[in-house]
């Protein structure tokens, strides 16, 4: 009892208060995104409180609706599809990337040159690759979901490669010469004693792929668009003709198109969080 | 061929196929598009060779011009404006609050959420919430005011992650700085100036760098609220790009954009690197 009054007694109560209402900016978007979805275009008057009021009835017809127009499932796959194969290979590839060059560029002078290669395409904008992979992938016949999984794994390569190196660094190489001991190859031994070692890291990488690729619009629009293939954000600017004034199903289909991603934040926010302020801050 | 492989030689067979990767889909296109960048090439069809044309060109055209102003006056305001109120939420999620993390969970959810959709329900707000609240047009369709709007939404969702980061460098100071601080009288303003500020200065710069970077390359949000209007004054470098060079037959000349745009990102880049690590070696 002594302590709680402590902890109360040194609470800074006007500042907890105004860092609630500022919850505002982040929740009313959302809100409204919420209450628009579940109205009928009947209900929108032309006022604030026809946009922003309660719907009379919590329909899920919307959204049924705003699936069949946006072909929903497919765009889910294809999210999913591209999300996960592009995280499980980033962990996979970039990691032993990571690792080789990593563990040999303080000797080796290929590898440090291999380093500065990769991490420097960090500076590469999208912007100048596009117009030439969008020939590219065509002529390669790659220029769908395969296609921008492998841009994906190229993309994120310098973050992730320069990740990977820097955690290496702390983890002692004795570690590794204790299994060679034991006649251990390099192989056996990175996927046996180093890869579950970077643990942390993954996690780090994963989380920091999967939201860019999950989110991203640019990719997939100038790769695999035209072909009656979508990801979830792309179908949002697909069908944006086909909503027309109709903001109801419009809003439907972008709440659909948030909740995947809403859901999984609920679940491992602290990961997710963890996962970017480390890769930004390392 | 039982011959174990060794370490070496391992590292080779692992690398190797990297760079190759690494090489097809960035440096590859990349020289591609420094070719294409000296062709009169619309994106189908025959193309010739025309030298420094593009490049000559690029500085008389007008739109390429107001594209690059647009896309720096909005990245300035943008980081600016996403760094100062980062901060401070920053300072208060870090205070002696109740509710921490759950209010942190909150401020987070903006860099979840996908830049398209995002720009979608934000667009609603300033076409139809907005002007209703206030009895003004919608910020969207005035040329003067549909810049402010995108910094806003870019901002918004920004500010997310700059706060974050902020936070943890804050956790680094020890409490004691602030109780040998305030011996010496220094509280407030006067702490946050001469010791919380001078001690997260790295993050500082991790910010002003990752938030920089991001809004040059401003796409989505664009291509959900104004698709670079009204009268293209808000057509950011990527957007003129990306419109031009895929749809409106400018493939060339649009290389020798991105070309410049490329440059001038390498060359910020470096900048702000140097100047931060000169100004982390001072403290």
């Amino acid at each position: 009892m002594k302590k709680k009054n402590k902890v109360a007694a040194v609470t800074n109560w006007p500042l907890t208060i105004l860092l609630i209402a500022g919850c505002i900016t982040v929740v009313f978007p959302l809100y409204m995104a919420i209450v628009i979805a579940f109205k009928k275009p009947s209900e929108m008057t032309n006022d604030i409180a026809g946009a922003l009021s309660l719907p009379k009835s919590w329909s899920l017809e919307n959204f049924a609706e705003a699936m069949r127009v946006t072909d929903f499932w497919h765009s889910l796959g294809y999210s999913v599809l591209i999300t996960v194969a592009t995280v499980v290979l980033a962990i996979l590839i970039h990691s032993l990337a990571g690792y080789a060059i990593g563990r040999s560029m303080a000797k080796n002078k290929f590898y440090k040159i291999s380093y500065l290669y990769i991490v420097s395409g960090m500076f590469v904008p999208f912007a100048i690759l596009m117009m030439p992979l969008v020939k590219q992938t065509a002529q390669m016949g790659i220029d769908n979901w395969f296609g921008v999984i492998l841009c994906y794994l190229v993309f994120y390569m310098p973050m992730n490669v320069m990740l990977y190196s820097g955690y290496l660094k702390n983890i002692p190489i004795a570690l590794e010469e204790a299994a060679y001991v034991d006649g251990a190859t390099t192989w056996t031994t990175y996927w046996k004693v180093i890869f579950p070692i970077m643990k942390p890291m993954h996690a780090t990488v994963a989380v920091l792929t999967a939201l860019g690729t999950w989110n991203d619009v640019m990719t997939p629009l100038v790769i695999m668009s035209g072909k009656g293939a979508n990801t979830l954000p792309l179908a949002q600017l697909t069908f944006q003709t086909q909503f027309g004034t109709n903001y109801n199903l419009a809003f439907a289909s972008y709440l659909l198109a948030l909740l995947p991603i809403l859901v999984f934040y609920l679940i491992c926010q602290k990961q997710i969080i963890n996962g970017v302020v480390n890769g930004a801050v390392k | 061929m039982k011959k174990k492989l060794s370490r070496n030689q391992t590292f080779l067979l692992i690398t190797i196929p990297v760079l190759a990767l690494f090489f097809c889909f960035n440096t590859l296109p990349l020289i591609k598009g420094l070719m294409y960048s000296f062709t009169n090439f619309r994106g189908f069809g025959s193309y010739e060779w025309v030298g420094m044309r593009n490049y000559a060109d690029l500085f008389t055209d007008a739109r390429v011009g107001k594209s690059y102003l647009f896309t720096f006056k909005f990245a300035l305001l943008a980081t600016v404006v996403t760094n100062v109120i980062a901060l401070l939420l920053a300072l208060g999620l870090n205070g002696k609050i109740r509710a921490k993390s759950t209010l942190r969970g909150v401020y987070f959810i903006p860099r979840i959420l996908g830049g398209l959709v995002v720009g979608y329900i934000f667009g609603y707000i300033f076409t139809y919430i907005l002007p209703a609240i206030t009895g003004k047009g919608s910020m969207l369709s005035n040329t003067g005011t549909a810049w402010i709007a995108i910094v806003i939404v870019a901002a918004w969702q920004s500010i997310a992650q700059t706060t974050l980061i902020y936070i943890s460098g804050l956790q680094t100071v020890p409490e004691d700085v602030y109780e040998a601080g305030a011996i010496d009288g220094a509280t407030g303003w006067l702490s946050f100036k001469n010791l919380t500020f001078p001690l997260i200065i790295p993050f500082f710069s991790i910010n002003m760098v990752l938030s920089m970077k991001d809004f040059l390359m401003v796409f989505d949000q664009i291509m959900a609220m104004t698709k670079g209007g009204p009268a293209q004054s808000t057509e950011s470098i990527s957007f003129l790009i990306y419109n031009n060079g895929m749809g409106g037959g400018q493939f060339g000349f649009q290389s020798a954009n991105a070309v410049i745009f490329f440059i001038v990102i390498v060359a910020i880049s470096v900048f702000q690197l140097n100047f931060t690590g000169k100004k982390e070696e001072q403290l």
